[in-house]
């Protein structure tokens, strides 16, 4: 991550666009910018630069970082710009690195210095793995060559003992150096950390190793056998590190998804100014300007449409695979992908304004935040070094109280270094974080925006999900469930009626439109339209008095409903239809029944839900009738109905009350506090249009299924969570007391460092390979 | 019990004391923040092992901007975790890296490193 430049209050750095540098002016106003200088090495160089900037004149006030390296100048735009103040900077002897930092705040930075500073750490850590493994290739066999006798008695002990320190050596200032550098750091600041333990253990080893290759016979005199265990060392460091880059490996990959995110936005953009296309990179996009899409490009940014149509492929956003057709007048958003036709839209969003960045500063903070579940996993780890030491020490001197006294030494050392290097606070560390990572990568794929760690243990343990039926269950908008035609109707019944109500805009007369369509009715045309207000409408078609509305219109105009339509209509009021009368000439010809219609997915991800033991209640605002004809509509059993906006948040609680952990489903804005009170709140959008902080799980489309891959996902991820958590503390637990050597008094067992070293490398790539496995997560 | 076993069985209780203190209960380097001009209380910290300081104090309401300097390449300390404020955040070695969160409320919170081994905190008066 580069150093970010909020201090700035009108930054400009090298700001290549025209349209955004303000206006030069002289009258006192002051600009800001921030200058990366290079070569201070100390507070001394800092207070020159300060110095030099200060009595540069122009300049009101400059301070300068030295940990930053940056400078931060205050000066009067008219007497000075970048390129003297840089000349200022480059007089007192320092270098101003040009600002390769985007130019627009905010816009999303794919850190390309980071990764390549990254790739080169690994680079070396790889190389120090494969001179630690070669040397204990060579160190090994030669440290057994004592399990053949004849060919000891041909080789000098001692000098095989120079031979292998000479091997090991290296491996030790080369291969393990960044241990021992990064322990006494660590004591210096009081903090001891995995390396600490390696450190220390491998220290040991090498140090008592070292001792009885010089000082042999003092060993000897005190009726000891001068053992070495250069092998223990160099075979310690080998393992440790390879398990740092099986792990520097596994890492990566957690990451991952907010990398592709990232990734997705487009690098120019074809504004049309004056009427000429011209491409231009993203930063110097702005609200308001112009730009021309073609079919098979990304969209620059957010915006909306001005003219032309299209489909667009919105699946990075919102997880929706079909594509979707949009014209004037729609949003479109940065870094999704225009399919069929060309279309302008007019920007109204860039940088971190855009549905895009929402959507990644959304992931990257759930990445950042703490599961409750973890708890007890940090406050172990915020020991669990200095313990492992004490319990080191301990093993020593037990073994070194209790051993026979040829062996105390030898025994007490080995199996210190072997609590040492067994120990693995990282696994501990990792096991939580890693999944959480990539967990909400995963759902971020998947247009399931989770907002914290809490949020995703909290949907694990849900057990009720409340769903606010309209826009959530239903399309929230009316169609055409019944047409009742009178056995006297004329053929052309539904063409004629669709005629008449193609000229009005009531959203039920869309709704007649729309069945017509379906049923490939004839086209017809109406003159003479009237609209009845509040009532229906009439219209002249085909040259007959055509008539819809409720039945007041009917009555008004006289008109008298036959036995069977009454009887129909009769049926499809108790079944909760809004009634629509029509006649013809004066005579009554059809009836519709219209009614909020249910999302084909809802009926799907609801039985879904009920299959996984999850009761689902619905909550509306409709009548008892209507929410009966839903609920029945969708297998739901429970439901409460008539239900005034401010009365949901309470039948949480009630719900609550009944001991249930609940999910309440709904569109974010109308029912926040109800979101608020459950134990998680599901946001559900149309599109992309949604209040993404109102809620702890944001749903980037309004399909109910989206409930049943965030409750499925927080499922996998908070199992494999305890999974980890299991190992890692099981690990710990057997681990240490075995190396220990707690077990030797009644098997004999005793675990070599070596073995332990092994152990170790694995422990955390374990859990990490186990967090990664949540990256095959599909929705079902 | 022969003399060295008795060496050694004081000097490893010894030495446990002092593990004990050194890491336990030992004083802590503490630094207050210093406000810039613009109004945000900047706070330069070391990475190199450990944090330094790695007692941090602040006031409330203001903004608070921590410059973490990497001074190391190992991997332990690759990123900085301030889970209160949602932030994790990688560390590019041998640079500065930012990180700014508004404190609304008094209190002590933990910053770590990935791993949730190395520790420091920031402390809201």
């Amino acid at each position: 991550m580069k150093a970010t430049y909020s201090a700035v209050s009108a930054s400009s750095h090298s700001h290549p666009a025209p349209a955004a540098g303000p206006p030069a002016s002289s009258g006192g106003i002051t600009r800001t910018e921030v200058l990366q200088i290079e070569g201070m090495t100390c507070a001394s160089c800092s207070n020159f630069v300060q110095r030099a900037l200060t009595r540069t004149p122009g300049v009101t006030q400059a301070t300068v970082n030295l940990a930053s390296e940056k400078a931060t100048v205050e000066f009067d735009p008219a007497r000075i710009d970048s390129a003297g103040l840089k000349a200022a900077v480059e007089q007192a002897g320092y270098a101003v690195h040009d600002a390769v930092a985007p130019v627009t705040p905010g816009l999303l930075a794919s850190d390309d210095e980071l990764a390549a500073r990254k790739a080169a750490a690994y680079q070396q850590l790889k190389r120090r793995f494969q001179v630690a493994v070669g040397l204990a290739l060579v160190i090994m066999p030669l440290s057994m060559l004592m399990l053949w006798p004849a060919l000891m008695s041909r080789i000098s002990m001692p000098v095989l003992n120079y031979v292998l320190l000479l091997l090991t050596v290296p491996v030790l200032l080369y291969s393990g150096r960044e241990f021992y550098v990064s322990a006494w750091n660590g004591l210096r600041h009081r903090t001891a950390s995995m390396d600490t333990l390696i450190a220390v253990g491998t220290g040991a080893a090498f140090l008592y190793s070292l001792a009885t290759t010089v000082v042999p016979d003092f060993f000897r005199q005190r009726g000891l056998v001068p053992e070495v265990y250069y092998d223990t060392t160099a075979t310690i460091i080998a393992l440790i590190l390879l398990g740092k880059v099986l792990e520097s490996r596994a890492k990566a990959q957690t990451s991952a998804a907010i990398k592709a995110l990232i990734g997705l936005q487009a690098k120019t953009a074809r504004l049309i100014r004056n009427g000429q296309e011209v491409d231009v990179p993203l930063e110097q996009v702005r609200p308001g300007d112009e730009v021309l899409v073609r079919p098979g490009e990304k969209v620059a940014t957010d915006g909306i449409i001005l003219a032309g149509h299209s489909a667009l492929d919105e699946s990075m956003l919102t997880g929706e695979s079909l594509p979707v057709e949009k014209t004037a007048g729609d949003p479109v958003f940065g870094a999704t992908l225009n399919k069929t036709g060309s279309f302008r839209f007019r920007v109204s969003k860039v940088g971190t304004d855009t549905m895009l960045a929402r959507i990644v500063k959304l992931v990257e903070e759930a990445q950042g935040s703490r599961a409750p579940i973890q708890r007890l996993a940090d406050q172990v780890s915020a020991v669990f070094v200095p313990v492992v030491m004490l319990v080191a020490i301990a093993t020593f001197v037990v073994w070194f109280d209790v051993a026979a006294p040829a062996q105390r030494l030898p025994l007490a050392l080995v199996n210190f270094v072997a609590v040492l290097i067994i120990a693995c606070p990282c696994a501990l560390g990792l096991a939580t974080p890693t999944a959480i990572m990539v967990g909400t990568g995963k759902g971020a794929e998947y247009g399931v925006l989770i907002r914290n760690a809490e949020a995703l243990e909290k949907a694990y343990r849900v057990n009720t999900v409340l769903l606010d039926k309209t826009g959530t269950i239903t399309r929230g908008e009316p169609g055409v469930m019944d047409y009742v035609p009178a056995a006297t109707a004329p053929a052309d019944t539904l063409a004629r009626l669709a005629a008449l109500e193609r000229q009005s805009e009531h959203p039920l007369a869309e709704a007649v439109v729309r069945y017509a369509d379906e049923q490939r009715a004839d086209r017809l045309e109406a003159t003479g339209f009237q609209a009845h207000e509040g009532r229906g409408a009439a219209a002249t078609v085909a040259g007959s008095e055509v008539l819809i509305g409720n039945r007041r219109l009917l009555t008004e105009q006289r008109v008298a409903l036959p036995p069977e339509l009454e009887q129909a209509a009769e049926e499809l009021l108790r079944q909760a239809r809004t009634v629509l009368y029509a006649a013809i000439d004066g005579q009554a010809v059809a009836l519709l029944g219209v009614a909020d219609t249910v999302r084909e997915t809802s009926r799907e991800a609801i039985r879904h839900l009920q299959a996984e033991g999850i009761e689902v209640v619905i909550m509306t605002g409709d009548n008892q009738q209507t929410a009966a004809a839903v609920a029945a509509q969708v297998g739901i059993t429970r439901f409460f109905a008539d239900v005034l906006p401010e009365g949901k948040a309470g039948k949480v609680k009630e719900l609550q009350a009944e001991g249930r952990t609940v999910a309440m489903v709904g569109d974010g804005i109308n029912d926040a506090p109800a979101l608020a009170q459950a134990d998680v709140g599901l946001a559900i959008g149309s599109g992309t249009d949604v209040a993404m902080e109102a809620a702890g799980i944001t749903l980037m489309r309004s399909d109910l299924r989206g409930v049943v891959t965030a409750i499925d996902l927080s499922r996998q991820t908070i199992r494999t969570i305890r999974q980890n958590l299991f190992f890692a503390f099981l690990y710990n637990v057997l681990g240490i007391p075995l190396a220990a050597g707690v077990l030797y008094p009644f098997t004999g067992w005793l675990l070599s460092p070596m073995i332990a070293a092994g152990a170790m490398a694995l422990s955390s790539v374990s859990v990490l390979t186990n967090s990664l496995r949540l990256r095959a997560f599909r929705p079902e | 019990m022969d003399s060295a076993q008795l060496i050694v069985t004081m000097l490893g209780l010894g030495l446990m004391g002092f593990v004990g203190w050194f890491f336990f209960l030992a004083p802590h380097q503490v630094a207050a923040a210093v406000s810039s001009g613009s109004g945000i209380q900047e706070v330069a910290i070391t990475v190199k092992g450990g944090y330094s300081p790695n007692v941090v104090e602040v006031r409330q309401g203001q903004p608070v901007q921590l410059n973490f300097y990497r001074d190391e390449d190992n991997s332990c300390s690759e990123e900085l975790l301030l889970p209160d404020f949602n932030i994790r955040r990688e560390l590019a070695p041998f640079q500065t890296t930012s990180i700014e969160f508004l404190p609304q409320q008094a209190g002590t919170f933990i910053f770590t490193c990935g791993m949730g081994i190395l520790r420091g905190q920031v402390v809201v008066r």
